[in-house]
């Protein structure tokens, strides 16, 4: 095939089948100087930013959420065209009619929309609650295959934040594909597979994928009118950098329409828009000027994208959080880097509009970057605190080099990977039901294989042991299967239609659990081993409290005897859970992540034998309980990188905030120092780093008078949140984590 | 037998002492007792025993986040009360291809210090204050042993980093700071002065150990004044 809109770019195979890594690879434009070159924000822009950080104020007023329109359900054609400031904007779209609406989305479920509706004073119309009267919406499929022993697991929150009542998310869209090919020669494409499934074996797999394919090339239809909407045909490739963008950000648009999903990630961007800039700034047709507005506008409409979700959600996943994540930097597989100079601007819009947490910027990170990429990021992180790395020099053996990053740490190859995402399961809690024979002290309720209270004055750790890895099989065994049904019904009610029809149509799935309290578990079980752990039993005969007498290794002081045993727990966990089969064959992976829901994991969660108390936080992600590093901030890292990522492939969050002092003296120090941290962690085979460079003090503060800290963007685990959208809660926790201070 | 030292504490990042990333080993024990002290709990004799193979093995799982120019700091305390167990764990850094960095009062020379200096790649030098009756009043030696060791340094052509903590009332004065001036123009083998604000964090560690914070009294700097002070060290007087 050929298209005029072409011209000027490298003939390869890109052109003969869908293959935007070959399109990029031949065309892009490696980029190792330094940031001089940026331009800054136009008074265009600031106008424009001006007005949405208006708006961005009244949403704070209004208490979150700006509007709702309770009469329209949420897709591609629903709303008619909004805009920030039609005259002067260069890139356009808005998921409803006006900016920060929110649309309802009820095909994940309708009581999570009825829920939202009213938490923020609205009810959802009649119109709609007739609309899905007789229609099945996810939750209700799942709800309905949900066995008794689901529902407890759930109940007592040993399993939590599951996807069941909406978008599973985590499904990232090729949406690069929309401007290289345009739509038609999408469709197209989609149409020879299809036609290609005439024949064989008609069985549920096949009918399945030939019903979904005629979904996706409906859907594709769908997207051409979403874009005609606003006036343009994007059934043809993209001709220039501004249409190129529009196009992807189009994509991108459908969606966020269609789907209210968890993460809505948008993958790897950047660099590919650099050709169609780069092409354009050699035509003389785009200045720098123009090309920073274009990167400007783009990154404005990913923060302006919203969806409606209830408060119960906002406890776990605190925020408002959509995760568009975005991968910037790393290397290609023939060793040029990946950065390019778009590279730079997409991070450069943290200071033209100020930081933000989304997109959710996150560098892939591989020592082999360019020093002054390296310089930039370290600079723009002690900044900002709007920037997390991820290790791609670790990722780039498994997934090649056009991978992209779901919600905050699961990688997966643009167009070709997709997962199912599954939430976490609350490790220190099995441990605690596993020693108390199957009895969740916390609930009150009985669960998983019944038998005696753990006996003895002190507890053993082999007998700890052999109880915990029987419960580690129950749970694995019970958690794989309610992913199954959550999968088939989401599949089946509210399939992603735009998102997959951006991807191959033979796709490789992954099915990602996730264990939260990972450092608790460690501690514990090393307590139980090199301290002496007395449990204490209450009236009922069940063990409430544990005295814990003498000293033992925690993780997180890089520590071989405890960080061995975290590792340990990770093998363990994931081996169990690939014994039982997936839904469609899906890949077993994990994660150690928790979000902001370390906070709600703990609440629910007894004393621990670590000496933690009864619903206090864990720590997040992967991170080391808070003030237990004995030995300072790189010890904490070590500890955390031992963790192995074959064990744990959908991610390994940790978060590290240190105060600006601890870091160097001057500026230049300090960005030096960064540099070789990042280095050699991500040298000794770590995943994944949240930086911040602050002070508790500037934290106390804005919790103290948040309205004069509006814009105060802190890493959580694997994404980023403005502080004055989490709860006082999530606030309290957040300041009481460890601050690397100077020694 | 195997030598041991005595060991307060590990830092496993330190980037105020000495260039780039580096793991910090505070020795156990101090012949001084400095009004400003910030580590009051390294002044006894104390500590955890360590020999030199153990401290290395520490260091050498921290080698990836030095880049070029990090490494090891040997602070205290005074590492040169243990000069003997330094040098072979310098040694042995040496072996594995790690920076060493001493950080020291200077007051104390022997022969043990002569040998560690030799495997020493950078001295931290705390000249405390400018003159003689200062350091005899709040150091608790004169002023001549750090000079004499400065002195041998230079000779020994070993790159050095001055160091003074600014003290309001004490040695915040111009005068002070143009005097500290002289002393590195004189010693070709210092290429960087640091100025270092006195802080007060430590009053917590005086309390815990229930003995008075000599300074406790004393005024933080402030950051102009750092700032002003700072400039004296670069800019040329007329």
């Amino acid at each position: 095939m050929d298209f005029k809109q072409w011209n000027g770019f490298t003939a390869g195979a890109w052109q003969n089948e869908i293959n935007v890594r070959d399109f990029i690879q031949r065309n892009y434009t490696e980029y190792t100087g330094d940031a001089a070159f940026l331009a800054g924000a136009t008074p265009r822009t600031q106008a424009l930013m001006d007005r949405l950080q208006g708006m961005f104020k009244l949403e704070r007023q209004f208490g979150g959420v700006l509007d709702i329109d309770t009469a329209t359900v949420s897709s591609l054609t629903s709303f008619s065209p909004g805009y920030l400031d039609k005259e002067n904007e260069l890139i356009v779209g808005l998921q409803t009619n006006r900016p920060l609406k929110r649309g309802v989305n009820p095909f994940g479920g309708m009581r999570m929309v009825r829920q939202a509706c009213e938490a923020y004073g609205y009810k959802l119309s009649r119109k709609v609650e007739e609309e899905f009267r007789f229609r099945t919406t996810h939750n209700d499929g799942v709800f309905r295959a949900y066995t008794e022993e689901m529902r407890a697991a759930r109940k007592c929150h040993v399993i939590t934040g599951l996807p069941d009542a909406y978008g599973r998310g985590r499904i990232i869209g090729d949406y690069r594909r929309v401007a290289l090919y345009g739509v038609d020669k999408l469709i197209e494409e989609k149409k020879k597979d299809k036609a290609s499934l005439s024949s064989g074996a008609f069985d549920t797999e096949h009918i399945r994928l030939d019903e979904e394919l005629y979904q996706q090339i409906a859907f594709l239809g769908y997207l051409k009118e979403m874009a005609a909407m606003y006036g343009y045909d994007i059934s043809q490739p993209a001709t220039t950098a501004r249409e190129a963008i529009q196009w992807t950000y189009f994509a991108y648009l459908g969606a966020i329409k269609e789907q209210n999903g968890a993460a809505m990630s948008l993958g790897r961007v950047s660099t590919f828009f650099d050709i169609y800039i780069e092409r354009d700034l050699r035509n003389g047709t785009l200045t720098e000027e123009g090309a920073q507005e274009l990167m400007d506008d783009f990154v404005m409409k990913l923060r302006m994208a919203r969806h409606l979700r209830t408060p119960e959600y906002n406890e776990l996943f605190g925020g408002d959080p959509m995760w568009i994540t975005e991968a910037v930097g790393g290397m290609g597989e023939d060793g040029r880097t990946l950065v390019t100079k778009s590279s730079y601007r997409v991070l450069n819009t943290l200071y033209t509009l100020g930081s933000s947490p989304e997109p959710n910027l996150t560098v892939l990170w591989s020592t082999a970057l360019p020093e002054s990429f390296k310089k930039f990021c370290a600079k723009v992180s002690a900044d900002t605190d709007s920037i997390q790395y991820e290790n791609d020099d670790l990722m780039r053996p498994i997934y090649g080099d056009d991978y992209a990053i779901a919600c905050c740490v699961s990688a997966m190859k643009v167009g070709k990977q997709m997962q199912f995402f599954g939430a976490r399961c609350n490790l220190a809690k099995l441990l605690l039901i596993a020693i108390n024979g199957g009895y969740d002290h916390t609930s009150g309720m009985h669960i998983g294989p019944q038998m005696p209270v753990l006996e003895g004055d002190t507890l053993s750790f082999d007998a700890v042991m052999e109880r915990f890895d029987m419960y580690i099989a129950w749970l694995a065994h019970l958690y794989v299967n309610t992913m199954n049904i959550i999968h088939y019904m989401h599949d089946k009610y509210a399939y992603e239609k735009i998102q997959m029809a951006l991807h191959d149509t033979d796709v490789h799935r992954f099915m990602a659990f996730g264990i939260a309290g990972l450092s608790v578990v460690a501690d514990s079980l090393s307590a139980i081993k090199y301290a002496s752990v007395r449990p204490v039993k209450g009236a009922d005969g069940f063990i409430t409290d544990f005295e814990t007498v003498g000293d033992f290794p925690k993780y997180g002081n890089d520590d071989d005897r405890v960080d061995s045993i975290a590792k340990d727990m990770t093998h363990r966990v994931i081996t169990e859970l690939r014994k039982t089969p997936t839904y469609r064959h899906a890949e077993h992976t994990l994660s150690v992540l928790t979000i902001t829901s370390n906070v709600a994991y703990g609440k629910h969660t007894g004393a621990t034998p670590d000496g933690r108390k009864a619903s206090a936080p864990f720590a997040p992600g992967a991170n080391p309980m808070h003030n237990r590093e004995e030995n300072g901030a790189l010890a904490a890292l070590n500890s955390v990188a031992k963790l192995d990522y074959n064990d744990c492939r959908d991610g390994i969050s940790n978060t590290f905030s240190i105060t600006p002092q601890a870091l160097g003296r001057s500026e230049e120090e300090r960005i030096g120092n960064m540099m070789t941290i990042l280095d050699g962690y991500f040298a000794k085979g770590a995943h994944h780093i949240n930086v911040n460079v602050m002070n508790r003090e500037t934290l106390l503060k804005a919790y103290e008078n948040p309205e004069d800290y509006p814009n105060l963007t802190i890493r959580v685990s694997g994404y980023a949140v403005n502080f004055n959208k989490l709860s006082r809660e999530q606030q309290r926790e957040v300041i009481s984590r460890t601050f690397h201070e100077c020694v | 037998m195997s030598m041991t030292g005595r060991v307060h504490s590990f830092q496993s990042l330190g980037t105020l002492d000495g260039p780039g990333v580096r793991f910090v080993v505070f020795m156990q024990g101090c012949n001084l007792r400095c009004g400003c002290c910030h580590n009051p709990d390294t002044w006894d004799c104390g500590g955890t025993e360590y020999t030199p193979e153990d401290v290395l093995k520490r260091a050498v799982r921290f080698r990836e986040y030095f880049g070029a120019a990090g490494g090891i700091t040997v602070s205290g305390g005074e590492p040169l009360l243990q000069a003997e167990f330094v040098t072979e764990l310098f040694r042995l850094c040496h072996g594995a291809g790690i920076n060493t960095c001493l950080d020291t009062s200077g007051s104390i020379m022997n022969d043990n210090v002569r040998a560690l200096l030799a495997e020493t790649d950078r001295v931290l030098l705390d000249i405390k204050y400018t003159n003689d009756a200062d350091y005899r009043r709040y150091v608790g030696c004169g002023m001549a042993a750090p000079m004499a060791f400065l002195d041998y340094l230079d000779a020994q052509r070993l790159p050095v980093t001055l160091r003074q903590v600014i003290i309001p009332t004490l040695n915040d004065s111009r005068e002070n700071v143009l005097a500290l001036r002289e002393i590195a123009a004189a010693h070709p083998c210092v290429d960087k002065v640091e100025l270092l604000p006195f802080r007060k964090l430590c009053q917590v560690k005086y309390d815990q150990m229930s003995i008075p914070f000599a300074f406790g009294h004393l005024p933080e700097p402030t950051k102009e004044q750092m700032e002003q002070l700072n400039q004296l060290l670069t800019h040329q007087e007329e």
